[in-house]
């Protein structure tokens, strides 16, 4: 890979999680519990969009072959999209979206962390920025997985079922690929072994202080970061693409 | 309330430094964090603030307004409270 | 408007408070003749309560079922910056709904009850919401045309005699100020565009006309609670002024994009500068508040299951809080 692809491929599979993750919580839009979580909800897909545009902008940058952050997010099809598996999960109810949010974020947030100090100094610029938004959503997050592990029975249970089918999709995110050890190597990139450590020290205490039980070792899912998706994936795209197939090349 | 709602809670948002925080509206909430995390959310997301208080309705303690004569209008007569109850001459300069 | 059901529901509502004397609504109606506002704790006669109550909260109704309409188009938007626009519009819409049932609120009525009416059908809410949006370009039409003729409404009520609600519209309207303006764009936008880009917004201009007149209620000699509301000071135009205020804003709006008004009589009068117009289809209105609209059901059926499917959170929540109360009184 030349040097510029590094960062532009890397950059691109940052925007992916962005968007596929800010696209599932705008599925959430008027259907949340209360009404000021309606316009929280709004508040964290709207920064991961925003990322996602920075992100792909920056790629498209990096490329030099004139592409836009739409052609990025309305233009490839899914083998290309290199986002994890677990943003791409489908919301099923409030604790599956806040588990999904928590485990994500706790890892994001270590990522972001270490990506601002890369020596890409695109995608550390756009670290710097994301890393503040990110880190109040973790907050949001967490304190709702307390609030629903430590509220009522049922709000117990189901929550736990949540952490329970969501878990396997975390592996995924310390598996390094030719791409991570690439950015580590050349770029002073995040080290995914560092980052594990840290992660399963911060979400055991979540999940402590949420009365719940962490999840056993157990198989891990992954193919996400080398485009091969979870059957919910194609239907994810087919409707955010929806427009953009149906009459090319049109001006929006 | 019923059983289900959460309490309601009062905004108030500091919109620069060197400002006092003043009131902007209400949110509900189960709890003190919620109800920052809701009051941010909802007031603060065209950069209205750099600072919020929130504070549960049910213990704000108000004036009645059966009582505004008494507390108030007292104060409405002692002009003399007020610089321009005196006249200086304008030759007079830096009173 | 989006209280427009106001002039159907609740006719003849009678004060409760038998011990409301004349002397009481002389002073009332003097202070609301000098433009004082009326604060929550406040004497009011229980009309005046009873009608802000039901305006206030049909008011935050239609907001929070606006964004459904707006809301099917979320995850299709066709380009990033869309997406972005429209998920920031239909917050505010949340948004504003929120602040309008906190307005409410203050006149001693809970969330939740306001809430209930709505589920149960009790409580109406502003008839465009009932029509679809099967296009991208019906996007572009309600923020041109539905905010367009909300804006009519909402910038007198910035004035409205109750302090809570005019201070949340004033609110309101700062913060609604681009929802029109993006409406315009997109289907400007569009006009520009392919053939078939064009004929989307012909399409919908066709459909979300004649229900955006409609947002403005029946005719003043149909409206049966207008009078009062006037003199409150609650409303400061009548139905049709403000619709025909909206209609000749709006048809050279139209001109400019290149699109025809769905009307073979609009013709503009000269004389009275103003636009003439075919009659509304009154009978098509008064089913779509009744419930018969294309989307009455669905969009009920939405808010119903969005309500249920959080019942099990709101009460976590309450639970932890009171958990956490009783722990930190322990220690």
């Amino acid at each position: 890979m030349s040097n510029r692809a590094i960062p532009a491929t890397y950059a691109t599979r940052l925007g992916d999680n962005a968007l596929v993750l800010g696209q599932r919580m705008i599925e959430l839009v008027a259907a949340s519990p209360e009404l000021e979580e309606e316009l929280a909800n709004a508040n964290f897909s709207l920064d991961y969009i925003g990322q996602a545009r920075m992100f792909y902008t920056y790629a498209a940058e990096c490329e030099g072959g004139g592409r836009t952050e739409d052609d990025f997010a309305f233009l490839r099809p899914e083998h290309e999209y290199r986002n994890l598996l677990l943003v791409e999960q489908p919301n099923g109810h409030f604790g599956d979206s806040t588990v999904r949010a928590l485990l994500f974020e706790s890892w994001y947030v270590l990522l972001l962390e270490s990506l601002t100090q890369c020596a890409d100094e695109g995608i550390a610029a756009i670290a710097a920025r994301a890393i503040k938004e990110v880190r109040y959503h973790l907050r949001h997050s967490s304190q709702w997985l307390v609030r629903l592990g430590d509220g009522t029975e049922e709000s117990h249970a189901r929550v736990q079922a949540s952490l329970d089918k969501l878990w396997c999709f975390t592996g995924e995110m310390f598996v390094a690929d030719e791409l991570d050890d690439a950015m580590l190597n050349e770029f002073n990139g995040p080290d995914l072994a560092a980052i594990e450590l840290q992660w399963q020290k911060n979400v055991a205490a979540f999940v402590a202080e949420a009365k719940l039980e962490q999840p056993d070792d157990q198989w891990m899912a992954s193919g996400g970061k080398q485009g091969k998706h979870t059957e919910h994936f194609g239907f994810l795209l087919a409707e955010m693409q929806h427009l953009q197939r149906v009459y090319p090349g049109a001006e929006w | 309330m019923s059983k289900q709602e959460w309490p309601l809670y009062e905004v108030f948002i500091r919109s620069h430094s060197g400002l006092s925080h003043r009131h902007a509206g209400s949110v509900h909430a189960a709890d003190d964090e919620m109800a920052l995390s809701n009051a941010r959310d909802t007031y603060t997301r065209r950069s209205e603030g750099v600072s919020i208080w929130v504070v549960r309705s049910d213990q704000i303690i108000a004036s009645d307004p059966a009582e505004t004569a008494a507390f108030f209008e007292p104060a409405e007569d002692k002009i003399y409270r007020h610089p321009t109850f005196y006249e200086i001459p304008d030759e007079v300069e830096n009173l | 408007m989006y209280t427009q059901g106001l002039d159907q529901s609740g006719k003849g509502d009678p004060g409760a408070r038998g011990e409301e004397t004349a002397a009481q609504l002389d002073v009332f109606q003097a202070r609301i003749d000098a433009e004082e506002k009326i604060e929550a704790k406040d004497w009011m006669p229980e009309a005046y309560r009873r009608t802000l109550i039901r305006q206030i909260s049909q008011h935050a109704h239609s907001e929070i079922i606006g964004m459904q309409p707006e809301g099917n188009w979320l995850t299709r938007a066709p380009t990033l910056k869309r997406k972005a626009i429209l998920l920031a519009k239909v917050q505010d819409e949340a948004g504003h709904g929120l602040y309008l049932y906190s307005a409410a609120e203050t006149l001693g009525v809970s969330r939740d009850e306001m809430v209930g009416d709505l589920l149960s059908g009790k409580a109406k809410y502003s008839s465009i919401f009932n029509y679809p949006t099967l296009t991208w370009a019906d996007i572009g039409a309600i923020g041109w045309l539905v905010d367009g003729a909300a804006i009519m409404n909402q910038i007198p009520l910035c004035r409205c005699s109750y302090g809570p609600y005019s201070r949340a519209m004033v609110r309101v309207c700062k913060e609604e100020s681009f929802h029109q303006r993006q409406g315009y764009e997109l289907m400007l936008t569009l006009c520009r565009g392919t053939a078939e880009q064009k004929a989307m917004a012909q399409d919908a201009l066709n459909r979300f006309w004649w229900p955006a007149l409609m947002m403005f209620g029946p005719n003043d000699a149909s409206s049966s609670h207008s009078a009062q509301s006037m003199a409150w000071k609650i409303k400061r135009f009548s139905n049709d002024e403000l619709r025909q205020k909206f209609i000749d804003v709006t048809v050279p709006q139209a001109e400019f994009l290149g699109l025809t008004v769905p009307d073979d009589k609009l013709t503009f009068n000269k004389e009275s500068g103003h636009y003439e117009h075919s009659d509304i289809d009154w009978q098509e209105f008064f089913d779509v508040i009744a419930g018969n609209g294309p989307c009455n059901k669905q969009r009920m059926a939405k808010r119903r299951k969005a309500q249920d499917d959080g019942a099990w959170v709101r009460e976590a929540a309450r639970a932890h809080a009171e958990k956490k109360a009783a722990r930190s009184a322990a220690a």
